[in-house]
């Protein structure tokens, strides 16, 4: 049977009274949010520079980090109900699970590589079978969690109550904003001078120019391209632990999904193969979504919106924002 | 070379340290409301000493491979709706058969996982194997929408103890019953509970089912002027950050959240998290012990709206049930126990073919455990109780009758 609305009023308006007062509150959190879809497209991007291929099977990179950094605050006693604890003793708790998030969401990346695209590349697998692959990958990684913990989302882990810090135009900005938004911009910008700086960076460039003269070269590719998934694992891992941060009870199997398309998104709307492009992307995506939300007055309209604006951008400039590739980033 | 990841790491646990130190004290974020009144617990309810009973005089004869099918969600992220409900049912059939030896019902489960478009399979499933004469479900109202065709044309009786859409009875069904008020009901109750709390602002939140669709419009008709705002929210949804800014802002002292426990836990808990202390109202959707377990002590401002009667106020129930599943008995185990008796009830007196059970059903009239059941003709009751609950010490308790 379809369903009818049961309100026949207007299916569509705008609520600018509405954003107007929540602005400053609605960006916080856009901004929060966007940090941690930057995180998560920076696994795409990096990825897409070296070899070409949109990883889908990132989201969950992602979401087994997000399960590891809640089995880790499970056991060492966090649950739904916040603790109370000294911040020293917390601050080693919230390490822990960022480990915790990290080496699983590395480990997942890596075993990813190994099991699904090594033995392609091998063989010379068109780009076709690769994405395929990816795809394939990406729900069999879903479904295998679905079998393990099933349909319901893991109890909510409170890691600590936000604290407001300060006020912005009447808005408060908490801690747990602060915290996200400062460790994730750290975060890239060290993977940025890592790449831009260090030889292993050097290397990664260099394939993502041109494989074939960097292998002539003495670069091992593999171990390039290895070292790539494990960075964007090691990424998606941090990105984990904040989101689980920012949405306690946000774990369950198919829970990287859509998360997983929008730091996508985020890292096409940026330029794809592009570092900064990804934090800028991320960052703006987040801002697009939430003001589309308040605005629209419906969270139905969020990944409307978000999808609506990247076909814009698009259109001006194809390559994304800050189009240009990994491959071309100055030393 | 692998320096600057190490790097990251301990920048961004510096940052984590930055932060992290300010958390220590308890919030005091603003918000309003907070100083509404509680309604105090009740202790026992009156039990109807005319209920039926599934285990009858014990006489009753029927042919062998007789089945009643519970059809609802046994797996999904609302499974316990669904458990309490095909256990209540389980209980009625094992307690039938162990008093009549000479009528052995078998029971069946069918698992829709509660969502409209996986329904139509299991139920078409059930409708074609012919020797389930009667079904118990299905639990949600978008999937008793979606599947309410296909039990009319195989004429197979269905009693839903739980789905509350009013809409439901108005497709002209023959074979759908419904054994509990709907929400033409449950909204107003909602209100006055809401009235009874004190509650002067209430902000209606509802998610995109049908059930949450048609219950906030009743619970906003009846609440009037006091609806300071209204939002929407998805099925599957976790972050709620834009929702919960909206609701600080408009500073009620209680949100009606229409809708389900798998997005009303992460909802309330983020509200608290952001320091807002009123009162948070969910309907029989909501009302379950995994609203408590999924959202912790935020779940403790939570009150519900149910068509329900507190099954664990009864004691003779309370105890068959806690032996057979080691578990208290949970929202709508009762009317479910009801139900399916009153099935039960028709094969045992000869109704032992489909055409038979419903016309049975039809022209029911008796009193159960939750209530009286006697239908009109579109399968509605003639009359029905909401009750309140709410959070007591992590545990969910009655406070009554409200409307």
């Amino acid at each position: 049977m379809i369903y009818l609305p049961l309100d026949t009023s207007q299916w569509i308006s705008l609520d600018w009274s509405s954003l107007a007062q929540n602005f400053w509150s609605v960006t916080f959190d856009g901004l929060t949010f966007g940090a941690i879809y930057a995180l998560v497209a920076l696994g795409y991007t990096l990825v897409y520079g070296v070899l070409n291929l949109i990883n889908f099977a990132h989201s969950e990179v992602f979401i087994s980090g997000a399960y590891a950094c809640v089995f880790m605050l499970t056991a060492l006693g966090f649950g739904p109900s916040p603790l109370s604890m000294p911040a020293i003793e917390l601050v080693g708790c919230l390490v822990a699970a960022c480990v915790a998030a990290m080496a699983a969401s590395a480990a997942v990346a890596f075993a990813l590589e190994r099991v699904a695209y090594k033995p392609l590349r091998a063989r010379n697998g068109s780009r076709l079978a690769f994405l395929i692959t990816a795809i394939g990958a990406s729900f069999t990684i879903q479904y295998l969690i679905y079998l393990w913990r099933g349909a319901t989302a893991e109890p909510a882990v409170i890691m600590f109550i936000p604290q407001p810090v300060f006020t912005v135009f009447g808005s408060t900005i908490d801690s747990q904003q602060i915290l996200i938004v400062v460790a994730a911009v750290v975060m890239m910008v060290v993977v940025d001078q890592f790449i831009r700086r260090t030889r292993l960076g050097r290397g990664i460039r260099a394939v993502a120019q041109d494989p074939d003269t960097a292998t002539l070269m003495g670069i091992d590719r593999e171990r390039i391209i290895v070292s790539t998934f494990a960075i964007g694992g090691l990424l998606a891992g941090a990105a984990a632990l904040f989101y689980v941060m920012k949405v306690p009870s946000g774990v369950i199997y198919n829970g990287g999904f859509i998360l997983g398309i929008k730091a996508f998104t985020a890292a096409v709307l940026g330029g794809i193969g592009n570092i900064r492009g990804a934090l800028v992307g991320g960052l703006l995506l987040g801002l697009i979504g939430n003001y589309g939300q308040i605005l629209l007055g419906d969270s139905q309209w969020t990944d409307v919106v978000s999808f609506v604006v990247l076909v814009l951008i698009l259109m001006v400039r194809p390559t994304g924002l800050l189009g240009s590739d990994l491959g071309k980033a100055r030393a | 070379m692998h320096h600057p990841i190490k790097l990251a790491a301990v920048l961004g646990s510096l940052a984590l340290v930055a932060t992290a130190c300010g958390t220590a004290a308890t919030n005091t974020g603003g918000g309003s409301g907070g100083n509404l009144k509680d309604l105090p617990a009740q202790n026992s309810i009156q039990v109807p000493a005319n209920a039926a009973n599934p285990a009858g005089d014990g006489k009753a004869k029927c042919p062998k491979g007789l089945t009643i099918a519970y059809i609802g969600a046994e797996t999904g992220p609302n499974a316990q709706l669904g458990i309490n409900i095909y256990n209540g049912a389980q209980l009625a059939v094992t307690q039938h058969n162990k008093a009549n030896p000479g009528c052995q019902v078998q029971f069946k489960k069918f698992d829709t996982e509660g969502d409209p478009n996986k329904a139509t399979g299991p139920v078409t499933q059930a409708t074609n194997e012919k020797d389930i004469i009667g079904v118990v479900g299905l639990p949600f109202s978008g999937e008793s929408a979606a599947t309410g065709n296909i039990f009319e044309q195989a004429g197979l009786v269905h009693i839903t103890p739980s789905a509350t859409n009013p809409d439901l009875t108005k497709n002209g069904w023959s074979t759908f019953f419904r054994a509990l008020g709907n929400d033409n009901v449950q909204g107003p109750a909602a209100a006055s509970l809401a009235q009874k709390l004190g509650a002067k602002k209430v902000y209606v939140v509802q998610d995109d089912s049908d059930y949450g669709i048609g219950l906030s419009k009743t619970a906003q008709q009846a609440l009037g002027s006091n609806v300071v705002g209204t939002d929407k929210v998805t099925t599957g949804q976790k972050d709620f950050s834009a929702v919960v800014s909206k609701i600080m802002n408009a500073k009620p002292d209680a949100v009606f959240y229409s809708g389900y426990y798998a997005e009303a836990a992460p909802f309330d808990q983020q509200l608290v998290a952001k320091g807002y202390q009123g009162t948070f109202i969910g309907p029989d959707g909501v009302k379950d012990d995994q609203f408590i377990k999924l959202a912790g002590s935020a779940s403790d401002n939570a009150y519900f709206t149910c068509p329900c009667l507190p099954g664990e106020l009864i004691p003779s129930f309370e105890k068959a049930y806690k032996s057979a599943f080691n578990a208290e008995p949970g929202t709508y185990s009762v009317e479910a126990y009801d139900a399916t008796t009153i099935l039960l009830k028709g094969i045992d007196s000869g109704n032992t073919t489909r055409p038979k059970l419903k016309q049975y059903v039809t022209s029911y009239d008796g009193q159960g455990l939750s209530k009286h059941f006697k239908w009109d003709s579109t399968g509605e009751l003639s009359n029905s109780v909401v009750y309140g609950y709410k959070v007591q010490n992590g545990k969910i308790v009655s406070v009554g009758t409200i409307g």
